[in-house]
């Protein structure tokens, strides 16, 4: 089947090219641009799942896309394994669930805004998706930056204070892209490729080097300023806060998430991590887990804001996919891709649904939101959902990636990890229930209505159906997280780990 | 600043020399780019500046080589995905996405559809530079304006 041979390219190039003619649709109506980036991003994700469904009829054996029929390492090429698949399918579903929830926050706007925004949309999850599927470095930069540019006008688009926060992220993220930059130079001085798979083996004789260890440490703080990384975090809280209410659940579930992922590509699958350097460089990840785990959830703790304190719990919940990685085990791995997943549905979710809140009241005060299960009962249940899976309660999907992360703790005899997720596992019922509780036992607040509500479920069905969505995606994925270990997690693993 | 254009004898006659004269030399750069320093880059700022300079003589308000901020930010998409259009040709082409081997015009596979695959791309870089050039030209002004109605 030809479509078949070359899905691995269509799930960028479809994105591609829809949100560059996106503005020329829109310019002959309005809502044109919108459509015809929906059914690309619907394009994206059935070749995401096409090439998933071919990866494993395959056994697991990595597939090679060739740009130009140039054979690597001189050329550009697309990977596909079993792990990046599933990561490419959670990016293009939350992408295409969330494009319609965007549409409301969208009715007033002229065709430019309404077409820029759908522009912006489209070329994130096509940093997004190109970043997770690309088996060459320097193309990983140029996805890096299309993510981190769009990323920069949709959370500019929030109004408000957003422009500081946008341009404060810019700064930041220039920082985090220069030394991706600078990693890259060094491993290109090293290996005289740009290849991953190339440069995994040429890597060898280099990685007792002071250079090999700079070079690594560049990518440390590459990621770690784009995953929000602790102490590297500071433009987070505000970015995710005054970010577009309907691009939101899109910025917080992906944006962190890929260059984790991408992290734990160079480790594992590049790098190798049983050498000094990659064992040192191990430990101060596991420190900055720690410490951000620690540090994020005790922040959450102190916010009055919905928004900001979901923000600061994603740093808490970036490390313990940063301990996942520095475990250096089969259990840490596995709790920490099944975390980069699951946290991606939970924290989309509470997105949406706090965006659906500020779509209705304007404001999104952790303390006046008694009485919103009668409001806005789909989301209420979504909320309880979402927290049930962030403090890690089964059978949503919270629990097993913690498990996980706890049993890769045990066996690489690290107490204090253990320690550390249980305590923060505590603090998250903290912040967490209190919503919980707000929701359902609190007396109703007063709230002044800025829409009202269309149907009875307190919100345009626009918003409630990818709320609904994502809220039993959580419940699926722990459902089914067996299936994703043992079908496709596992058959992905790196081979330094089945040393 | 734009509203009031700045021509007099002098520029109405240097425009006439200057404008169409850059125009041409843009495309001059823009065919050779393949195989000479030049390109789609060089080429698009080259078209781009006529176009600029057409807009500070004549003012805002005349049609002879004016584009809107509207249709220009709709063009630069449009350039782009006249590269993406090249990729997607190979791709109906039956070959891989880029291989400009398998372009579906009847050339001389070896040279001649590569040269035609890379003059696509160029073309696509002109259109969407220049047109950038143009919205940061139309950004900048407006900005400048405090009255804002020069829409």
């Amino acid at each position: 089947m030809i479509f078949g041979v070359h899905s691995p390219v269509f799930i960028v190039l479809l994105p591609l090219s829809a949100s560059l003619l996106c503005l020329a649709f829109s310019r002959l109506h309005r809502h044109l641009g919108g459509w015809v980036v929906q059914l690309s991003l619907l394009g994206a994700f059935l070749s995401s799942v096409d090439s998933m469904r071919q990866v494993l009829d395959a056994g697991g054996k990595t597939i090679h896309y060739w740009m130009g029929n140039w054979q690597p390492p001189i050329g550009i090429e697309f990977a596909i394994d079993p792990l990046n698949t599933a990561v490419l399918c959670m990016i293009t579903f939350i992408s295409l669930v969330v494009s319609f929830y965007s549409k409301p926050f969208l009715e007033n706007e002229d065709w430019l805004h309404y077409g820029g925004y759908y522009t912006l949309y489209g070329l994130l999850t096509v940093g997004l998706c190109g970043m997770t599927v690309t088996g060459d470095v320097f193309n990983m930069y140029v996805y890096l930056e299309i993510m981190s540019l769009a990323g920069y006008g949709l959370i500019a688009m929030g109004g408000h204070k957003s422009m500081v926060a946008a341009f404060r992220y810019l700064l930041v993220g220039t920082i985090g892209a220069s030394f991706y930059l600078l990693g890259i130079g060094f491993l290109y001085a090293m290996t005289g490729s740009l290849n991953m798979a190339d440069i995994s083996e040429r890597i060898v004789p280099f990685v007792h080097t002071p250079l090999f260890a700079f070079a690594v440490a560049c990518f440390l703080v590459a990621f770690g300023i784009k995953m929000a990384l602790f102490p590297l975090h500071g433009w987070q809280p505000d970015s995710y806060t005054y970010s577009h209410p309907g691009a939101a659940g899109l910025i917080s579930g992906c944006m962190s998430k890929v260059p984790a992922y991408a992290m734990l590509r160079y480790f594992f699958y590049v790098f190798g991590i049983h050498n000094t350097v990659m064992q040192s460089l191990m430990n101060v990840l596991g420190i900055m887990g720690i410490c951000g785990i620690l540090i994020g959830s005790v922040m959450a703790l102190a916010q009055y804001d919905f928004r900001r304190m979901l923000a600061y719990s994603s740093v808490a919940q970036l490390g313990y996919i940063a301990v996942g990685m520095a475990l250096g085990n089969i259990h840490g791995f596995v709790g920490a891709v099944l975390h980069l997943i699951n946290h991606a549905f939970m924290k989309c979710c509470l997105f949406l649904v706090v965006g659906g809140i500020t779509y209705r009241f304007g404001e999104v005060n952790l303390y006046r939101l008694g009485g919103l299960n009668k409001k806005m009962p789909v989301s209420s249940i979504a909320v309880c959902l979402a927290v049930l899976s962030m403090v890690g309660i089964p059978p949503t999907c919270g629990f097993f990636s913690k498990w996980y992360l706890m049993l890769g703790a045990y066996e690489s005899q690290q107490y204090i990890h253990i320690v550390v997720l249980v305590i923060s596992s505590l603090l998250n019922a903290v912040y967490y229930f209190r919503i919980v509780e707000q929701m359902f036992v609190q007396r109703e607040a007063s709230l002044t209505e800025l829409h009202e509500p269309a149907t009875k479920l307190g919100l345009p069905m626009n918003m409630v159906v990818p709320i609904g969505i994502t809220g039993l995606g959580i419940l699926l994925l722990g459902v089914y997280s067996s299936t994703l270990v043992n079908r496709i997690v596992e058959i992905g693993l790196p081979e330094v780990l089945m040393r | 600043m734009m509203k009031d254009p700045f021509g007099g004898i002098l520029l109405n006659i240097a425009f006439r020399l200057l404008v169409p004269f850059s125009v041409v030399y843009a495309v001059y750069v823009l065919i050779l780019g393949e195989s000479s320093p030049g390109g789609g880059f060089q080429a698009g700022v080259v078209m781009g500046f006529g176009i600029v300079l057409a807009r500070l003589i004549l003012g805002e308000e005349s049609t002879i080589f004016n584009i809107k901020l509207k249709n220009s930010l709709a063009l630069a998409g449009c350039g782009t995905f006249i590269y993406t259009m090249a990729g997607w040709l190979t791709l109906a082409g039956g070959g891989k996405f880029l291989d400009y081997s398998f372009l579906p015009f009847s050339l001389e596979p070896a040279h001649e559809l590569h040269a035609l695959g890379i003059l696509m791309i160029e073309i696509g870089v002109t259109v969407c530079v220049m047109m950038t050039i143009l919205n940061i030209m139309d950004v900048v002004v407006k900005r400048s304006e405090d009255d804002g109605s020069a829409e």
